[in-house]
């Protein structure tokens, strides 16, 4: 059955899980400990563990939520993109030769590659920016299920734990992002490294499911009061679509992966080759997932994009209806082209014309945003800050990202396409534009609003302009040598074609980093010269929606009376009626004490407890399994028995803090020169 | 939007009762622009949005169980198993289930400890009879070499019959839970609305139980 | 909107203030009415649910219905019994106050649709057209 007697204290966890004898994997997995370490010791000697336990590890408030979920992002980014280094270098060099990684290392390296991307930075990117801005966005105090929401972020973070634990204890995978059986089977991957990917993906899915919840919750029944939904921003009805996306997709991941699970730890045969099982079931049922996961990354970025553009081009977005008609129609029609991952499994043609048919039809509504954004910018008043360059760099990428889609989407074609280059490039030429460019733009637009600075714009620009050089210079090669005939995962060739093409791939990626490490300037250099930067009033970029209505960071209430909202772009409406009157639009409200939900340890608490109970149940240890699902169980009940949920602030403290944002906001309003 | 446009007409298809109250509701009803909603609504809304994300996972294993029902490596299929009259027995333990849970949910309304107390205590009760029923099938069909490693569509049986029980089983402990919670606590608001949220699910177990019952159950009898 | 629309007082709404009776499942009309008719209400979804239920059970070995109809049968009577279920354990209407519900519960219902159907519909047309993983291992043998 699954190889272990399960009767000695440990499971199958023994010294030769520890990569004492591959130099590689040892390397990496050392310096993620001594970073990880070194990070918590130095924390521990600085003193901060009291104050980072006080206001941001049990914090339930979503702006701090928001911010953890980004640094996490930018953190696994690191670690993605070093797995891209090693790949790429690996092409390179691995012409005629075996190059420097061997093929079962090569195989991890390309499989934690995609699952980090995917699962632990553009998921917690796009999550980051969606919990940090819709509640602002739309004039409330936090979100449906506070407490819910760091329980969701810490179980991404056990999930990102897990996967990282295994450089150091252990394998990964090396049945790819998606795990396809019957590689991933039991027979096939005898090791412990499909396990870690299925626990970490079941362990963080829960918590995407558990976002998925809390944001249609919010969106639909949490808003301020007069603001229907025609007068919600855009990036809300793309979190809306995206959430209602996330909460009907990850069920579908969550059995998919319990039926593989089953299949490796308790021989069933769901998948196998015997039996009865059906491989090509797992297929269909993670591609159904998958599909909707790629329209809930891309989805948030959108919304990003509607922002920056229309904050940039001093215009309300144009066409506000057909975006929300386009946002819903993609919502839908995601769910209806799943097939077209898997064209060449053999469906036969009506299937396949359907869903290639239906494919096609989804770059219509994309196409409509486009034109929306185009048109937004048209007549507008266009400040090419980073946010807006990275929106640029978007539309331009993404379109020919997109139109490469299309072609795809084309049966015969992609029988020709179908797991070559030419689809790692399509892919990554519409992800990384879509959503890494997406989380950069937001991340260079809400900055200021989240911590009181805007960032350096001359180190910005230059990081945006390498990524962007380096994108095409990494990724327009693939393109040639997948239409060349090669296939993707390669990790040796010996076709002359390819090599050139795949030594110019190696060094945009080269490219990529030195943006990178601009991007890591550009934060350093501006919290070093943060006083200097600072903008009193709050809304640095004279933008539209209620976010900017706050201070910067804004105060934990969020806004000291909830707006009362009469039209789109409320904030902006707010500002002509000032602009026209020369005083603040609302008279100082009768300001009253204000109840907030607590602060708890229980995301953190049931985190620990999910990586306890996955490594246990990774490593076959099933006492350990009972005593985590036990301390997950008792951490619920604590959190039910506790009688204060609420910590009031005083109105003193709400006038103090809403007093001085209103005085800096009049004091510049008199210093504008007059409309 | 016009506050014309807001105003809907009470109940149209006349499935609720009918009440004065429906038809006096203000403008903003069903469109979330009257401010952030009380959070027994938010609570109780939040809660059917994760009971429909558990029917598309159960959607999963059902799509699952169809397309391997015949896949049965030469071994036993639905009508060399299944035994309706157990079957029958089991669904009317968990509707009786269902019913004493919607007992308990007007003692509750009633503010009665000693009834809802017993209505809990009567749904806990007839849930872990049908899972007696249940396990006592799987271990049957385990004796007769019939168990989930055999085949696929074995495997894909007592998953998702399997997974209704562990749903089951999970509503058990609540249902604990919740009554230690209304005997030390009493009937404090944000109790009340976790047993909302717990009678939505068990009556969703109800539901998804109907789906399995007919669709697996019966439509295994009566399909060749 | 002219700036004199926008120029007009409004009235600030208090924190937590909320316009609207949206209604949340599984919770009856507020006000209750009387007990004895909410009694009744749940003892009438019981009713209906045997009666249902038994149904079922009975299609499945009767010969009074045509044989291939029977499938249908069972899956209407499933259909029916869940929105038994719905309408009079969940209390779901048709009312404003219920109107995000419904709509959340269309959306699942289209979702599992998708899953289910799509998934046999696909996994037919494979099944037929592709050698079944038994036999492929064979012809490696």
């Amino acid at each position: 059955m699954s190889g272990s007697t399960g009767l000695t204290m440990f499971g199958k966890l023994s010294w030769q899980a520890i990569p004492f004898d591959q130099p590689i994997p040892l390397a990496a997995g050392a310096l993620v400990v001594f970073v990880l370490c070194g990070t918590v010791i130095w924390i521990a000697l600085k003193g901060y563990v009291p104050y980072l336990w006080r206001e941001w590890i049990t914090s339930v408030d979503h702006k701090r939520i928001g911010i953890m979920y980004c640094t996490l992002a930018a953190v696994m980014l690191l670690r993605g993109f070093i797995d891209a280094l090693m790949m790429r270098a690996q092409q390179a060099m691995a012409f005629h030769s075996g190059g420097y990684l061997p093929p079962e290392h090569y195989d991890q390296i390309f499989s934690a590659h995609g699952t980090i991307m995917i699962f632990f930075v553009a998921m917690p990117f796009m999550i980051g920016l969606m919990n940090f801005v819709v509640p602002l966005q739309l004039g409330v105090r936090d979100v449906a299920f506070p407490t819910l929401n760091s329980v969701s972020f810490w179980l991404t973070c056990a999930g990102a734990l897990l996967v990282n634990m295994s450089l150091v204890v252990g394998e990964f995978s090396r049945a790819t992002w998606l795990a396809f059986p019957p590689l991933s089977e039991l027979r096939y991957s005898p090791g412990v490294g499909v396990d870690y990917y299925c626990w970490a993906l079941e362990i963080s899915g829960i918590g995407t499911l558990m976002t998925g919840i809390n944001f249609v919750t919010t969106i639909l029944k949490i808003r301020a009061p007069g603001m229907h939904y025609t007068r919600m921003p855009m990036f809300c009805w793309t979190a809306l679509a995206s959430n209602l996306l996330i909460v009907a997709a990850f069920p579908i991941l969550t059995a998919t992966l319990a039926m593989l699970l089953l299949d490796r730890y308790v021989g069933f045969h769901f998948f196998t080759n015997d039996a009865g099982g059906n491989a090509m079931m797992f297929m269909n049922l993670i591609w159904a997932w998958g599909h909707p996961e790629v329209y809930i990354l891309i989805l948030p970025a959108f919304g990003v994009y509607s922002e920056v553009v229309s904050a940039f081009s001093r215009k309300p977005l144009f066409g506000y209806r057909s975006m929300m008609m386009a946002t819903l129609a993609i919502c839908l029609i995601s769910f209806m082209v799943w097939l077209h991952h898997f064209f060449t499994m053999g469906a036969g043609a009506d299937v396949n014309g359907f869903f290639g048919i239906m494919s096609m039809v989804i770059a219509v509504p994309t196409g409509v945003k486009i034109f929306n954004w185009l048109f937004t910018m048209y007549g507008g008043r266009i400040r090419y800050s980073v946010a807006m360059l990275w929106a640029v760099g978007f539309m331009v990428s993404f379109v020919i990202g997109g139109m490469t889609g299309v072609l795809l989407a084309n049966p015969p074609a992609d029988f020709q396409l179908h797991n070559s280059e030419f689809l790692v490039a399509h892919f990554h030429n519409v992800i990384i534009p879509g959503v890494i460019f997406g989380a950069f733009a937001g991340y260079n637009y809400w900055f200021p609003k989240a911590f009181g600075f805007s960032l350096d714009e001359r180190l910005g620009k230059w990081s945006f302009w390498l990524w962007l050089v380096g994108f095409w210079v990494a990724f327009a090669p693939l393109y040639v040598v997948g239409l060349e005939g090669m296939t993707r995962r390669l990790q040796h060739y010996d076709r002359a074609d390819w090599h050139p093409w795949l030594l110019v791939a190696a060094g945009g990626v080269v490219l990529i980093l030195c943006g990178i490490c601009l991007q890591i300037a550009q934060l350093a250099v501006s919290i070093r010269s943060r006083d200097a930067r600072r903008e009193p009033t709050g809304d640095p970029w004279d933008a539209r929606n209620l976010e900017w209505a706050t201070a910067s960071p804004p105060p934990p209430f969020n806004f000291a009376v909830l707006p009362n909202v009469m039209h789109q772009e409320p904030y902006w409406d707010m500002k002509v009626r000032a602009r026209e009157a020369g005083h603040l639009a609302t008279p100082e409200p009768r300001y009253e004490p204000i109840e907030m939900p607590r602060n708890s340890p229980t995301g953190f608490v049931t985190a620990f407890f999910a990586v306890v109970t996955g490594f246990a149940l990774i490593w076959h240890i099933w006492w350990l399994v009972a005593l985590g699902l036990a301390g997950a169980y008792a951490t619920f009940v604590v959190f039910a028995w506790r009688d204060i949920e609420e910590v009031e602030i005083p109105a003193e403290e709400v006038a103090r803090l809403d007093r001085a944002n209103r005085a800096a906001r009049s004091a510049a309003l008199r210093r504008e020169p007059s409309a | 939007m016009s506050t014309e446009a807001l105003r809907a007409g009470p109940d149209p298809s006349h499935i609720g009762h009918h009440n004065e109250a429906l038809e006096a509701l203000p403008e903003f009803t069903g469109h979330g622009a009257g401010g952030p909603a009380p959070k027994r609504i938010v609570v109780g809304y939040g809660f059917w949005i994760f009971i429909l994300s558990d029917v598309i996972m159960f959607s999963a294993f059902f799509a699952t169980y169809a397309v391997l029902v015949d896949a049965r490596a030469g071994g036993p299929g639905p009508h060399q198993l299944f035994d309706l009259r157990n079957t029958a027995a089991e669904t009317a333990c968990l509707l009786a289930s269902s019913f004493s849970c919607g007992m308990a949910s007007l003692a509750v309304g009633q503010r009665s400890e000693k009834w809802t107390q017993i209505a809990l205590l009567v749904t806990g009760l007839l849930g872990a009879a049908f899972l007696t029923l249940e396990v006592r099938e799987f271990a049957g069909f385990v004796a007769r070499g019939a168990g989930p490693t055999h085949s696929a569509f074995l495997s894909a049986f007592f998953t998702l019959v399997g997974c209704h029980g562990v749903h089951v089983s999970a509503g058990l402990l609540w249902l604990g839970t919740m009554m230690a919670q209304f005997w030390a606590k009493g009937f404090r608001q944000n109790i009340r609305h976790r047993f909302l949220c717990f009678s939505l699910f068990w009556h969703a177990l109800d539901i998804i139980w109907v789906g399995i019952f007919s669709l697996v159950y019966v439509m295994g009898t009566v399909l060749p | 909107m002219s700036i004199e629309n926008s120029l007009r007082p409004e009235p600030d709404f208090e924190a937590g203030s909320y316009v609207g009776e949206d209604r949340p499942l599984g919770a009856q009309q507020r006000p209750p009415s009387n007990l004895a008719a909410e009694v009744r209400g749940y003892l009438l979804g019981l009713a209906l649910s045997i009666v249902l239920t038994a149904a079922t059970f009975w299609a499945a070995g009767t010969h009074l219905i045509y044989g291939p109809g029977i499938v249908m049968a069972v899956v209407v009577l499933a259909i029916a019994q869940m929105g038994i279920h719905l309408v009079f354990f969940l209390h779901l209407t048709t009312a404003p106050d219920n109107t995000n519900n419904v709509l959340a519960l269309a959306f699942g219902i289209l979702i599992a649709g998708l899953v289910v159907f799509g998934s046999l519909w696909v996994m037919a047309h494979l099944n037929h057209n592709m050698i079944p993983p038994q036999e492929l291992m064979q012809l490696q043998r």
